[in-house]
């Protein structure tokens, strides 16, 4: 599949959401644990080797399941291959928390499952919409199907 | 760089709903001879395929950080999709009709997860303002256009604090998915103040500027607690799913 890999990589350089160096395994046969530095950017996690600039790769966190595995440890797989996981060892099980909970939130589904819940808490307790201040209450991605006024 | 393909080829094809969809002409990198597409775009994800049918898409682009801008160009309805680096490419495409081109225009200029953070934390504020804040809060508020920078809090605002939630995380994975089926419920006699009656949401844990660590630096920004949001997503997430659940149910057709 193509892609822009120049963006992608502008993208890796920017600001992170949360960064750590941590053990990780791909979903590959013979793989193992490789020392790595992870990146969460967006809805992207990013993964350098520990002393390169460009990473070696990035999962797009859409349709992923974050799974707690034993002590410090968890795992990213994708919904249409559950058992194909990326797995994560990390330094201290608060750590683990930590990025189990920056990931599950970190989708672009996640953010608008929000915001389609905040527009309707908002809605119900004043009777406004408030995103028609930014004219942008008709955008698809914003809908939620409750009958219009 | 490698990409997760096989998941976001499926992410492409899966019925989960496309903020936008349809025939565009897409102009050739080298060449500019322009091919007809068809274009899915999920989040900030533009994908397209040879055809309608096609079982994987040829390509996607990563909309974070684009612009979109109307041509100037011999094809009618073109429009581009612009990044900022000094080597990046333009991608030029032209709509079918004025209302497709504009109706594109409008959908890929807002779809970046920037944006949609952007408006989430706007909303979340606002809501908080509510919750936490007088009775002036309530009724006929003014919702005074914002800016879209962060403000820090005022110091009239109180925010209410959730005592400690409970190790175990709910039941039901939090993980993004568009059906996701809503799970166990969230073990409500054991946190959230008096005030969480039924059918009310629960008190918003107070805000905090979103980290913005540089590689390697702790995360230590994190000033409220994240099972907090978590849970509370799962909460809101079970009503947003069963509306989701009645609205698909009430569409005549296949939804664009």
């Amino acid at each position: 599949m193509r892609y822009n890999e120049r963006e992608l990589l502008s993208l890796a350089r920017q600001p992170a959401e949360k960064a750590a160096e941590v053990l990780m395994r791909v979903p590959k046969k013979g793989s193992v644990l490789k020392k790595r530095l992870v990146k969460l950017v967006v809805n992207f996690l990013f993964y350098f080797r520990t002393d390169e600039a460009e990473p070696i790769g990035a999962l797009l966190l859409e349709h992923c399941k974050i799974t707690k595995e034993e002590e410090n440890v968890f795992s990213i797989s994708f919904l249409e291959e559950p058992e194909r996981k990326y797995r994560f060892e990390c330094d201290s099980e608060e750590q683990c928390q930590e990025w189990i909970e920056a990931l599950k939130r970190a989708s672009y589904e996640f953010m608008r499952r929000s915001l389609i819940f905040y527009r309707n808490e908002i809605q119900k307790m004043t009777g406004k919409d408030p995103l028609e201040q930014y004219g942008i209450s008709e955008e698809a991605r914003f809908q939620l199907g409750t009958p219009k006024q | 760089m490698k990409l997760n393909e096989r998941s976001l080829a499926f992410y492409a094809t899966c019925d989960s709903p496309a903020d936008n969809a349809g025939f565009l002409y897409k102009r050739g990198e080298r060449h500019t001879a322009y091919h007809r597409r068809w274009f899915v775009l999920k989040g900030n994800m533009l994908f397209y395929f040879e055809e309608r049918e096609s079982r994987e898409p040829v390509g996607v682009i990563v909309l974070e950080g684009c612009t979109v801008e109307l041509c100037d160009s011999a094809e009618a309805f073109a429009f581009a999709i612009r990044f900022g680096g000094a080597k990046s490419r333009t991608y030029v495409l032209a709509a079918e009709s004025q209302a497709a081109m504009e109706s594109w225009v409008k959908s890929l200029s807002r779809a970046s997860f920037d944006y949609m953070r952007l408006v989430v934390r706007e909303l979340e504020k606002q809501l908080e303002e509510m919750h936490s804040g007088t009775a002036g809060g309530r009724g006929g508020c003014q919702v005074a256009p914002t800016s879209w920078k962060q403000k820090p809090s005022g110091p009239e605002r109180s925010p209410e604090r959730l005592p400690a939630l409970p190790a175990v995380l709910p039941k039901e994975n939090g993980c993004a998915v568009w059906n996701n089926a809503p799970g166990g419920d969230p073990p409500l006699d054991t946190c959230c103040g008096g005030d969480n009656s039924e059918g009310s949401p629960p008190t918003l844990p107070p805000r905090r500027r979103a980290s913005s660590s540089e590689a390697g630096s702790a995360g230590a920004a994190v000033a409220e607690s994240p099972s907090t949001f978590c849970w509370l997503h799962e909460r809101y997430g079970r009503a947003v799913a069963q509306l989701r659940k009645e609205w698909l149910e009430r569409q005549p057709g296949p939804r664009l």
